[in-house]
């Protein structure tokens, strides 16, 4: 995606193209889709022709007032398909960029692995599920697939935005590739995994576009309530009409409302604000979403973010850097110090892993031993291998290892050496503090340990407590065994912890958790996450991973970034809360409407009601007009507040209530009267009252 | 001031006190737990299943509770209409009173099967003791059962986990009839007996005045008659009246009152015994049958609120609604007390009455009986509007336009302030689910209540439940004002004209049954078009409410966290106050407008 995070309102292309659509949006098939501004639009086409009526002397109102009336109501249509067409502005831009990528190349299919040579060109859309492919360097990937055979580097900067390449290569969970990116060196034979018109980045278009976008059922919930109200509201404007005809027939007095009048009087009333500005809050949810680089599945997955209410955190990347680092060197069996200082710093030299290099680090920092030249002393460095499941250097005839407490001891007692109590207390006493041991041992002796830290990222605690407040508990996912794990949840604040999860653990505790009613976020990139991922509420697969995870999921992190969940939680109670807030705002405006324009239309027959008229209009068309001015401009005015969201803090349910309570509330309350009373003596002053 | 604060106090203080052992008794009436009066009953009990082969297991689905439901209340609206229709006919009528019109008989039916009790007949004159005891009385009961039952099937909706069975209909019905209303209304019945209120099978007697009264030939009471007994003449002012009348007898209608009259007030029914309801002093004689009747209006709705946090196993649920309830009713009864108390400016007489204090005797006493006096008068249309009640001691017609407006306010407002027994909390609870769907949106969570989520289906149906009541009495009230017939109808013009179709349309949209008088009902037009109105106002929320309790029920329980909203807290409640009132105002300010505050403001 394009990182520019400029406001959709400030590109002016954008406007140009929201104001275009705008216009586009006003046939009859669109609106209807829409019923709380289907009926201003049906509003606005009523007044018109009651205006051009008026032309030929058959009138109900002022000829001027009508017009007036009805070139309102046709601005609130278009101001509400504006808010529309400008949240959609920037996915449709995101949509053409990726368009881009997707173009028709040229395949070099293959019959078998085996016979790479066989090439037959085929043009990508011909491909079906199942086909094989080679793909070398400087070449796009046809279609999306799975890696069956070859590592290479590959750009996938046309989806992610990310310039940096990734590796993707057969087997184990970076498997999957993506079409429309392109290979950087080396070659993948792939396997096609889905056909032209269903790939990845034919899905992802049509989510950014908000082409496949289908109204969530919380949408359809609050849908249901703004029609329930319109029809009261219908019925209060058509009631009031022939209660109107009764009261003057009663006092004699011709009937002082008109069809004009009702009309104004049923578009202020029914909740227009948010049936304006309902699918823009929507589509700037999806759009905020993929702004930090996340795609979902459905509109559904958003709102369940919202919902959510365990998060499984991944403990590596998420609640700690991804590395560890050695703190503290822990001296057994009598060794000094600086001897096992430097028996850890010469096993760690040719080791490049951060671990290592820390190791060399420490040494250096607390016994002051100096970096030595690889050359010295004939050494021969033993790599980490999953054999022996340790590394070390040989030198002078000495022989040093290190590596994990229980490989060690096995190495010392076959070679003869012991492994003491000593020893033993010190690795369970760093495991107990969620460290991880390494022992070192030079000759079959063991000289002492390291302690391997799990570093915990800036914030986190912090961020943990947060989300605690508004109810969300924080489980950390780890390999580590239970004591190491217990630490590092201790230190990080997480409320609970699965150790040596496996995939079938993780499965299980999502079970557990929903059976007791909550909702599940979690990440995964590994095949054997899919059935975790399928069984989570909000399931976010990394893009880096297979695609039987990207399957599984209803999201796909394409920044492969761990953290993103506490993002994508934040992203779905913002949209909620702003669909919320401005519901609220809507429906407290009547209040102040209804004040404007009650005593308007009835002073003629009951003087008394000029007490109601307590925002002091100038005269009854002035009153209507004011208010419907009002009506059609607060939902410009709230087009940002809908595109950006309604502010979102972590604190508790009560808390958020209360301040949203205040703001669109009250505020809802009083904004109207203040404005209608501004409008109406700008009416006057221009003199058009 | 002071005693009329403690007055006011005191009748609520005792509401509140009796509501809560009786909910916690009804909590376990439903579940069919052991109460103390269960030796006696649970043989009944067991021998009506027997009788009517029901099976005491029997679980329905919504769908199965709601047709139970309305075939029950469609038979009793038959047999009802055809006997009112024949009972010129049928025995238990020694005054022989003639058969009731289609169109009366259909209203007074519905009326009563509908549980809103809106009298266009007058009991006295128009129904016999048999359609008293067998068609009214019943319906009393069982009306009232109705919605009871309703609600219990809703709580179970709360309670129960994917499942579809909301209990028997035919279980419910039993055991709230049998362990609630026949106790509850043996005490209350006897003890208006001893206060004086009629419960008798004899026709009416005939007794001879004390002072004998003069009618000219229109029958017009004529005042300040001088009577000569004994050559018949009349004089009025020095002046014979030709052609007058000498009364010297005047007829006391009897029957089977007192037992009607617990029910009535109990069951939130209304219907009175005698035309003018509770103002009659043999339907309400004493200060003591009157604090009895008022108590009873409220007491099993308010009870129902204890119930219903018992059962869903959170009192403090129960106690929110109970609470939103009240305070509602509080200021309702506020509004209306102050505006009673102080007078019209009628009484002023410019200035030649004082009426500078809050407690001076007059007040406006217009239409009110003097035994009860402003206060209990007050706190009587104040509690028979909030509940869908209907029944009177004074006739609101006569109070000051905003005391009028305060009853026709509570009524439109969906009958959801106590309500209807039953009926009101359910409804109350459909509001509760439209406020969790805003408030649960603003705090970033799709809405829930009651750890159950609430989703398009319940949406569609709480908004019908919760607008059935604008939709009947907006439409009606509509087309009525048209209707040249109904102008004909009313006592009086302009605002208060309009005031009193409103009004009429209201108590039917409501379910409540009480008239603001002034309008004579009994044309063929308001009978068929206010029964249309009843039937819409009771059935469309009750199979709504059915049919959200058969969508939760299906449902699994959602965890309950501090990203939660409290339905509980004292900002919930302000909150459902506030959406009530919403729906209310948005739905009458401009009917209001037009009737009681033109009224107001002209004065």
């Amino acid at each position: 995606m394009s990182g520019k995070k400029k406001s959709a309102l400030a590109d002016k292309k954008m406007v140009a193209r929201a104001i275009k659509d705008s216009f586009i949006k006003l046939k009859p098939g669109t609106q209807v889709k829409n019923p709380v501004m289907f009926l201003v639009y049906l509003s606005a086409i009523l007044t018109t022709i009651l205006w051009i009526v008026s032309l030929f002397g058959i009138k109900d109102a002022p000829s001027g007032f009508t017009l007036a009336i009805a070139v309102i109501l046709w601005f609130t249509v278009l101001f509400a398909n504006f808010a529309e067409a400008i949240a959609e502005g920037r996915g449709k831009a995101q949509a053409d960029a990726l368009r881009s990528a997707k173009k028709d190349v040229e395949a070099h299919k293959i019959l078998s692995a085996d016979k790479k040579e066989a090439i037959s060109k085929v043009s990508s859309a011909a491909l079906k599920k199942g086909d094989l492919v080679i793909v070398k360097a400087g070449e796009q990937i046809p279609a999306d697939g799975e890696v069956i055979e070859g590592a290479a580097s590959v750009d996938e900067s046309a989806i992610t935005g990310e310039s940096a390449p990734v590796i993707r290569e057969s087997g184990g969970d970076r498997s999957a590739v993506t079409g429309g990116t392109t290979v950087l060196s080396d070659w993948l034979v792939i396997q096609v995994t889905s056909e032209a018109g269903e790939s990845f980045l034919d899905k992802m278009i049509a989510m950014v576009e908000g082409a496949s976008r289908k109204k969530t059922p919380n949408e359809i919930a609050l849908q249901i309530f703004l029609i329930a109200l319109t029809v009261i509201f219908i019925l209060v404007t058509i009631s009031l009409y022939t209660y109107s005809v009764f009261s003057a027939d009663q006092a004699g007095i011709p009937n002082p409302t008109s069809v004009t009048t009702l009309a104004a009087l049923l578009v202020c009333l029914a909740p227009t604000t948010i049936g304006a500005l309902l699918s823009a809050i929507g589509i700037a949810g999806m759009s905020r979403l993929n702004q930090a680089n996340v795609l979902a599945m459905s509109g559904r997955a958003i709102e369940a973010a919202g919902d959510v209410d365990i998060l499984m955190l991944d403990k590596t990347g998420t609640i700690t850097l991804g590395n560890r680092q050695a703190s503290e060197l822990i001296p057994v069996d009598g060794t000094l110090p600086e001897e096992l200082a430097d028996a850890a710093q010469l096993s760690s030299l040719a080791d490049e892993t951060p671990e290592g290099r820390s190791v060399v680090v420490l040494a250096k920092e607390q016994f002051g031993i100096r970096g030595r030249s690889l050359e010295d002393k004939n050494m021969e460095f033993i790599p980490f291998s999953a054999k022996t499941r340790m590394s070390g250097v040989n030198y002078d005839g000495n022989e040093i290892r290190k590596g994990a407490a229980d490989t060690v001891k096995q190495y010392v007692l076959d070679n003869g050496g012991s492994y003491s109590r000593e020893c033993d207390e010190a690795v369970k006493k760093i495991s107990k503090q969620g460290g991880t041991p390494l022992v070192v041992a030079k000759n079959h002796k063991i000289l002492g340990v390291i302690h391997l830290k799990d570093i915990i990222k800036q914030g986190v605690k912090e961020k943990f407590a947060d989300l605690r407040k508004m109810g969300i508990k924080t489980i950390m996912i780890t390999g580590d065994n239970p004591l190491t794990a217990a630490a590092i949840a201790a230190e990080a604040g997480v409320d609970d912890f699965l150790a040596e999860a496996t995939p079938e653990g993780k499965l299980q505790m999502i079970r557990d958790f929903q059976a007791k009613g909550h909702l599940v976020a979690m990440t995964g990139d590994g095949t054997n996450d899919a059935p975790a991922l399928a069984q989570a509420d909000v399931a976010v697969a990394m893009n880096s991973g297979t695609q039987a995870a990207k399957e599984a999921g209803n999201m796909v992190d394409l920044d492969s970034s761990p953290t993103k969940l506490i993002e994508i939680v934040r992203i779905g109670k913002q949209l909620l809360m702003t669909r919320g807030s401005l519901t609220t705002f809507s429906i407290a405006n009547d209040v102040a409407k209804y004040f404007a324009i009650i005593p308007a239309l009835f002073m003629g027959l009951y003087p008394g009601l000029s007490a109601l008229n307590i925002m002091g209009l100038h005269s009854p068309y002035s009153a209507v007009l004011s208010a419907i001015i009002y009506n059609a401009l607060i939902i410009i005015a709230l087009i940002p507040l809908a595109l950006k969201g309604v502010r979102y803090r972590e604190v508790s349910a009560g808390k958020l209530l209360s301040r949203n309570l205040v703001v669109y509330g009250i505020g809802g309350v009083i904004a109207p009267f203040i404005f209608i009373k501004l409008i109406d003596m700008l009416l006057v002053a221009a003199a058009l009252v | 001031m002071m005693q009329l604060m403690l007055q006011y106090g005191f009748y609520l203080i005792v509401l509140v006190a009796l509501a809560i052992p009786l909910g916690s008794y009804i909590g376990k009436v439903m579940n069919g737990e052991h109460v103390w009066l269960s030796r006696i009953l649970s043989p009944c009990e067991r021998a009506v299943y027997r009788v009517m082969r029901v099976r005491a297991d029997e679980e329905m689905n919504w769908k199965k509770y709601a047709v139970c439901a309305f075939l029950f209340s469609g038979i009793g609206f038959l047999f009802v209409f055809l006997i009112q229709m024949l009972q010129g006919v049928l025995p238990g009528n020694p005054q022989g009173i003639p058969g009731m019109s289609w169109h009366l008989s259909f209203n007074t039916a519905v009326s009563f099967v509908t549980n809103t009790n809106w009298q266009a007949y007058s009991g006295e004159a128009q129904a016999s003791y048999l359609i008293q005891a067998l068609g009214l009385a019943v319906q009393n009961f069982v009306s009232a059962a109705t919605g009871i039952a309703v609600l219990f099937a809703l709580i179970r909706g709360f309670i129960r986990v994917k499942t579809n069975g909301l209990g028997s209909f035919w279980v419910d019905m039993t055991r709230t009839v049998l362990y609630i209303l026949i106790p509850l209304n043996l005490v209350i019945s006897v003890f208006l007996v001893s206060q004086g209120v009629v419960q008798s099978l004899k026709p009416a007697e005939t007794v001879e005045l004390l002072e004998p009264v003069a009618v000219d030939a229109e029958g017009n009471f004529l005042e300040n008659a001088e009577i000569d007994l004994e050559n018949g003449v009349v004089t009025v002012d020095g002046t014979i009246v030709p052609d007058a009348d000498i009364i010297t007898e005047q007829i006391v209608p009897l029957g089977p009152a007192a037992s009607q009259i617990a029910i009535k007030q109990t069951g939130t029914n209304g219907g009175g015994y005698y035309g003018v309801n509770s103002a009659h002093p043999l339907e309400n004689p004493t200060w003591l049958s009157n604090l009895v009747e008022m108590i009873s209006i409220l007491l099993i709705p308010a009870a129902l609120c204890f119930t219903f946090g018992r059962n869903v196993k959170s009192k403090k649920q129960g106690k929110a609604i109970f609470a939103a309830m009240f305070i509602m009713l509080v200021i309702a009864l506020a509004c209306v007390a102050v505006s009673e108390q102080s007078a019209t400016p009628g009484l002023a007489q410019e200035e030649a009455v004082d009426i500078s204090m809050n407690d001076q005797a007059g007040g406006n006493m217009e239409g009110k009986e003097s035994r009860f006096g402003i206060a209990a008068s007050s706190t009587w249309a104040a509690y028979t509007t909030a509940a869908s009640n209907g029944s009177v001691n004074s006739m609101h017609d006569s109070y000051t336009p905003l005391g009028g407006m305060v009853p026709m306010i509570l009524m439109q407002l969906g009958e959801v302030i106590f309500g209807g027994v039953g009926c009101g909390l359910y409804t109350m609870l459909a509001f509760a689910i439209l406020t969790v769907f805003i408030a649960g949106l603003m705090v970033g969570r799709t809405p829930e209540y009651l750890c159950k989520k609430i989703e398009p289906y319940e949406m569609k149906w709480a908004a019908v439940a919760c607008l059935a009541t604008p939709v009947a009495i907006l439409i009606g009230s509509g087309i009525a004002v048209l209707v040249p017939s109904v102008s004909d109808s009313l006592n009086n013009s302009g605002a208060h004209g309009f005031s009193e179709v409103l009004y009429a349309f209201t108590s039917a949209g409501g379910n409540n049954g009480s008239a603001f008088a002034g309008l004579n009902a009994n044309t063929v037009f308001l009978n068929v078009s206010l029964a249309v109105c009843m039937l819409a106002a009771r059935f469309a929320p009750m199979a709504a409410m059915l049919a959200i309790a058969g969508s939760l029920a299906k449902k699994k329980k959602i965890a309950v966290t501090a990203g939660t909203l409290s339905t509980s807290n004292g900002m919930f409640v302000f909150l459902l106050i506030f959406i009530v009132l919403l729906v209310g105002a948005l739905s009458f300010f401009p009917a209001l407008a037009l009737g009681p505050l033109a009224e107001f403001f002209a004065s």
